[in-house]
């Protein structure tokens, strides 16, 4: 239950960080319980961003509420989006062409990318490091252009439909993603030399923040937040979807558990996206780029549940049909809410400047934790 | 020993913060990778992909001819009730009674540009248009009427 502001009978402190606050990225409400600088106890409270977009997606139609879950985690839209084609698919039992398969995968790949790059920049901004946010954006902003181009927005695309994609891709974007890829594989040297390196930077991640492997399956943490702490959670490898049985790419993982190692496999899984990028970028195979699908889709009556690897981790839709037109009851799993459940776990013990180093390499988008 | 590593530390993290400065430093003297785009200064010069999707707009030929037919399929696929299409009955030549477009009203403030209209569209008389300056004083204005005033569907669309 919340607890008044103000000092407990110990004398320990209570603070608010949030729910403004720019260290969260978002409206996320933290209340500490301080003993002088050292954490006590820390509990996130949700709500400021509550949009009941699980109730929402009730009265839309099939087609319809993809579109919604572009704003829950709108930095890895398109994933997010290719979840619920892809459980619309299971349920209909739709066939999705070869070239669909590979444009889904190619897209997903570079929101990954734009996406770590947009946390490489924002940690580092809450680390104190300000250059390196202006060197992400830049890249970043490549990838928006490829994005406009071929689905028309960079943000909130809606380009995956149930059956393959919307749109032919541009007749530029192979150029244009090979050109991204060979300027991109010198800017991550860049990035490295700008901020891996740094004394100052390696001292206030190493040890800071650390979760066991133990931990880290109990409460439930998948993403560069697992695999940081040595577990095998990449859903791309365990259960391939679309392409991804496809292409050859190594699963991330490190042991060590602290910040670092989440930031090491963050940087790491960059390369990895940019190989998948380049074994699949000449080989797109011919042909449609959308499955024949019926005007008004009726999901047969049963329970059907798909999950996909984002940026973040494991993002899952459950879906319970009545055999209507809408969905009975739908359910959205998404990564960050478990990650940031790890998170008093993880300060406990440690002192509150080093709360912003922990939530930054969370990597938390509150629409996606408070949907 | 201790204090050969400490002198090493100190000296490998000196050499970090240079490797890094010398990064910052390179872009600080090579002005021309700058890539910041000076909006709104360019508008002139500035060119959105044609897929670019700004708003729905009714597409309408040099004769003031439109596609629409009223059949309401891009209402129905709207998430938002963004689109309402208001029908009447015109008189055709043959005196027959025949369902034609009164008005086509677009809630821009309502609009999530999903493209799920257009591509309901069996017509393909709606099209997303490139602007994306829609900020205005009063929200009414937002609500729009696509067809132009005086305007009927082209022949031979069904």
């Amino acid at each position: 239950m919340f607890e008044e502001i103000g000092t407990t009978t110990e004398g320990d402190l209570i603070i608010n960080v949030g729910p403004q606050h720019p260290a969260t990225h978002g409206v996320l409400h933290l209340v500490i319980t301080l003993n002088g600088e050292t954490i006590k106890k820390l509990e996130p409270h949700l709500g400021y961003i509550h949009r009941s977009i699980e109730k929402m997606c009730e009265s839309l139609t099939y087609r319809q509420f993809i579109y919604v879950t572009s704003r829950m985690d709108y930095l890895s839209a398109h994933i997010n989006n290719q979840a619920c084609a892809l459980v619309v698919e299971k349920g209909l039992q739709i066939e999705v062409p070869d070239r669909a398969k590979v444009i889904r995968v190619l897209m997903a790949e570079l929101t990954r990318i734009a996406s770590h790059e947009l946390w490489w920049g924002a940690m580092a901004m809450d680390i104190g490091a300000f250059t390196p946010f202006f060197h992400a954006f830049r890249e970043r902003e490549t990838i928006n252009d490829i994005m406009e181009e071929t689905c028309g927005a960079r943000l909130t695309m809606n380009y995956m439909v149930p059956g393959g994609v919307m749109q032919e891709l541009h007749p530029n974007f192979q150029k244009k993603v090979k050109e991204f890829i060979k300027l991109f594989r010198l800017k991550v040297h860049e990035y490295e030399e700008l901020l891996t390196g740094n004394i100052i930077f390696q001292n206030r991640m190493k040890d800071i923040g650390v979760l066991s492997k133990e931990d880290a399956i109990s409460y439930g943490c998948t993403g560069p937040v697992g695999r940081g702490s040595g577990v095998s959670c990449d859903i791309r490898k365990l259960y391939p979807y679309d392409a991804y049985d496809k292409v050859q790419f190594d699963e991330v993982i490190e042991t060590a558990g602290d910040s670092l190692a989440r930031y090491m496999v963050r940087i790491k899984e960059l390369h990895q996206s940019i190989s998948i990028i380049e074994q699949l970028i000449d080989n797109i195979p011919e042909g449609d780029y959308q499955a024949k699908t019926k005007a008004v889709l009726k999901l047969p009556k049963g329970e059907f549940y798909q999950r996909v690897e984002t940026a973040r981790g494991e993002f899952g839709v459950y879906i319970v049909s009545e055999g209507g037109t809408t969905p009975h009851r739908i359910k959205f799993r998404s990564p960050g809410f478990s990650n940031l459940s790890a998170l008093n776990h993880m300060a406990k013990g440690s002192k509150l400047g080093d709360l912003v180093a922990m939530m930054g390499t969370l990597d938390l988008v509150i629409p996606d934790i408070d949907r | 020993m201790f204090i050969v590593n400490y002198i090493k530390n100190i000296f490998k993290g000196v050499k970090s913060l240079l490797v890094g400065m010398r990064r910052t430093g390179y872009y600080f003297t090579h002005h021309k990778e700058i890539i910041t785009q000076q909006y709104p200064d360019n508008k002139e010069t500035l060119n959105l992909p044609e897929r670019f999707k700004g708003e729905v707009v009714l597409i309408h030929d040099e004769n003031n001819e439109h596609a629409c037919t009223g059949c309401t399929a891009c209402e129905l696929a709207c998430p938002n009730a963004t689109i309402k299409i208001v029908t009447k009955f015109d008189i055709t030549a043959e005196g027959k009674k025949k369902k034609a477009l009164d008005k086509f009203v677009y809630h821009l403030e309502l609009c999530t540009m999903c493209n799920l209209c257009i591509i309901a569209c069996p017509t393909d008389a709606i099209k997303m248009d490139q602007t994306f300056e829609h900020s205005v004083f009063d929200r009414k204005e937002l609500t729009k009427i696509l067809n132009k005033p005086g305007s009927k569907i082209r022949d031979g669309v069904e």
